[in-house]
């Protein structure tokens, strides 16, 4: 089937297979960078996109669902090519080693931060309960969140 | 630190805006047109022969390629580090007769995209007499176990110039021996004799990106192969190898890596996308799932650790005997640099003047182990500073004291021959405990590396 969406505000199209994952549609067929393979599982978080502003697995997500909505990656999250707040924060913080479970850490604390301007260390937590690293120990990345929650 | 330009500053990770933009490049965003998929027909037991495989009904499915084996491989058997002298090479690229672990790729699907080389797979038609595996190293050392490798051991051959380390033509021994001093003499005179045994289990290294990679076929009968490796010479020199090719006609491109740990060091897979490339003549890619990374790629060996040491009444270990057991799974690897590495470390950073160290390179049929984080010295360190904690308790002296009377000076003569010019155990442990607002005794504070 044919599938119409908005992915970092540009109108785009695929003909997917009803099958198909977002995943599999944004990475192999789109060549989208901002998403990574990580588990298929729906475990690491490292596939993390937000649909309509809301985290989802990419990889669990199936293609065809996403048709008529918004779909935003890190790629996406640039005003005017200026960093957003909370990349720039991941910045300040060095809140990334290898860089491959990035893009999903900043749109579950993006979503988080929308939601909820002054969450609590347990509330991040829970809000990065899905997305696993392997590099940092997680520090700078709560550090990283938490800087613009006391703002 | 202000005289220092690096020293004492933060310094930035030169990919981080990159990372937060998502515009970090690795090698899942690498692709060509027309390039095909792989996904491998993997062993379900641990060791097994080899009577039949069938590909017909997998040729049959619209969209397959072509299904390598062991035949389409032009020198099957390699090793890793073969450049540094260590062999011999005892890992096929694809298996012609036996597999030895469990998850063991036997033949690959080449399709025009992942699903199609996935269903492919599950219908090649594998028969495999299964054998009875080797699964613990101490049963793989026993004189009755079944023998999986072809010199008739379950060990790695030492001190033959085999291992990296040693002329070739010495006498070769089932371990790696150090010795120094006369360590029967100093257990003979010792007031206490400790003994302990410490393992480590496997760990996988669970990067975030698992294993992938691309080989593109160029002119001229050369390649580009695109890889998430921590180590492109080996995965050059492999690839030169296995290909019969000169490395200069090898061209590795490694972007970003997802994560490595030690776990992107070893050519594991490299060989088999470069097989497949060059035999469809097309670019291939192999993104491993998530299952494939835990089962079949390296792990941390699993080390056994036996410790007996000569104690004198005052505090001073004059004398150590050491065993330890390195899995390396059922193949070869980095295993005996590995072990050479770990028995040189066997004294920890203390100064121990007899010593008598075995280390064993097992061979069992698990998935092999290969390098992580502090390879040789992690597993090491573990049992060495358990075994100082039981050797203070039994002669009733605090730890702390323990380790400063027997810390590396300068000057002393280390396990390997190696003459100490840059001890700092013990300014490290006055330092620490500075820290931790820890008292030290007088004593211990007057103590020097230097004296």
């Amino acid at each position: 089937m044919r599938i119409r969406f908005v992915l970092d505000g540009y109108d785009v199209e695929a003909d997917v297979k009803l099958t198909d994952t977002l995943f599999r549609v944004l990475k192999d067929r789109l060549g989208v960078r901002s998403v990574h393979f990580g588990c298929g599982e729906g475990s690491c978080g490292a596939c993390i996109v937000l649909v309509d502003g809301k985290p989802r697995y990419s990889c669990l997500t199936l293609a065809a669902s996403v048709d008529g909505k918004k779909v935003t990656t890190a790629a996406g999250l640039r005003v005017d090519g200026e960093l957003a707040e909370i990349q720039r924060a991941f910045v300040e913080h060095n809140a990334a080693q290898c860089g491959y479970c990035t893009p999903g850490m900043i749109l579950v604390a993006k979503a988080l931060l929308d939601q909820n301007q002054n969450p609590t260390d347990e509330e991040i937590y829970e809000a990065l309960a899905g997305n696993l690293c392997r590099c940092t120990g997680y520090v700078p990345i709560v550090e990283a969140i938490k800087s613009l929650a006391r703002r | 630190m202000d005289e220092f330009a690096i020293l004492g500053k933060p310094v930035r990770n030169v990919q981080l805006l990159g990372h937060v933009t998502g515009e970090t490049e690795f090698v899942d965003d690498i692709s060509f047109p027309g390039m095909l998929w792989i996904k491998a027909v993997r062993s379900p037991v641990p060791r097994g022969r080899i009577k039949k495989i069938d590909t017909s009904k997998a040729e049959r499915l619209p969209g397959v390629v072509k299904i390598v084996t062991a035949k389409d491989v032009p020198n099957n058997y390699h090793v890793n580090m073969a450049a540094l002298g260590i062999g011999p090479p005892d890992e096929p690229v694809l298996p012609d007769t036996e597999v030895n672990y469990k998850g063991e790729a036997i033949c690959l699907v080449v399709a025009r995209d992942e699903d199609t080389a996935a269903k492919a797979a599950q219908l090649v038609d594998v028969e495999i007499e299964e054998l009875p595996p080797v699964l613990d190293m101490e049963e793989a050392l026993r004189p009755d176990a079944p023998v999986i490798k072809p010199w008739g051991l379950n060990a790695h051959i030492f001190g033959s110039g085999l291992d990296g380390a040693t002329p070739r033509g010495g006498q070769g021994r089932p371990y790696f021996l150090v010795k120094r001093g006369d360590v029967d003499r100093a257990f003979e005179s010792a007031d206490y004799v400790v003994e302990g045994s410490y393992l480590v289990p496997p760990i996988e290294h669970a990067p975030i990106e698992p294993h992938i990679c691309v080989v593109k076929p160029e002119p001229g009968g050369k390649l580009t192969i695109y890889t998430a490796t921590q180590a492109p010479y080996f995965v050059r020199d492999n690839v030169a190898t296995i290909l019969g090719i000169p490395p200069s006609k090898i061209r590795v491109v490694s972007p970003a890596v997802g994560g490595g740990f030690g776990g992107k060091v070893d050519p594991e897979f490299e060989m088999q996308v470069a097989v497949a490339a060059m035999a469809v003549g097309r670019p291939v890619k192999w993104r491993w799932t998530r299952e494939e990374e835990f089962m079949v790629s390296t792990v941390r060996p699993a080390v056994k650790i036996e410790f007996k040491d000569a104690l004198t009444r005052d505090g001073l270990i004059i004398g150590r005997r050491g065993r330890l057991l390195h899995d390396s799974g059922a193949y070869t690897r980095t295993s005996p640099y590995g072990v050479i590495k770990a028995v040189f470390n066997l004294s920890g950073p203390y100064h121990i003047p007899n010593v008598y160290y075995q280390g064993y390179c097992v061979y069992t049929n698990k998935q092999p182990s290969s390098a992580m984080r502090g390879y040789g010295v992690f597993e090491v360190s573990y049992a060495v500073e358990l075994q100082m904690e039981r050797d203070a308790r039994t002669i009733g002296m605090d730890s702390l004291e323990f380790r400063f009377k027997n810390a590396y000076r300068n000057n002393q003569v280390s396990a390997s021959g190696k003459i100490i010019e840059d001890a700092y155990l013990i300014e490290t442990m006055k330092e620490a405990a500075a820290l931790a607002s820890y008292p030290l005794p007088p004593h211990l504070l007057s103590m020097s590396s230097w004296g």
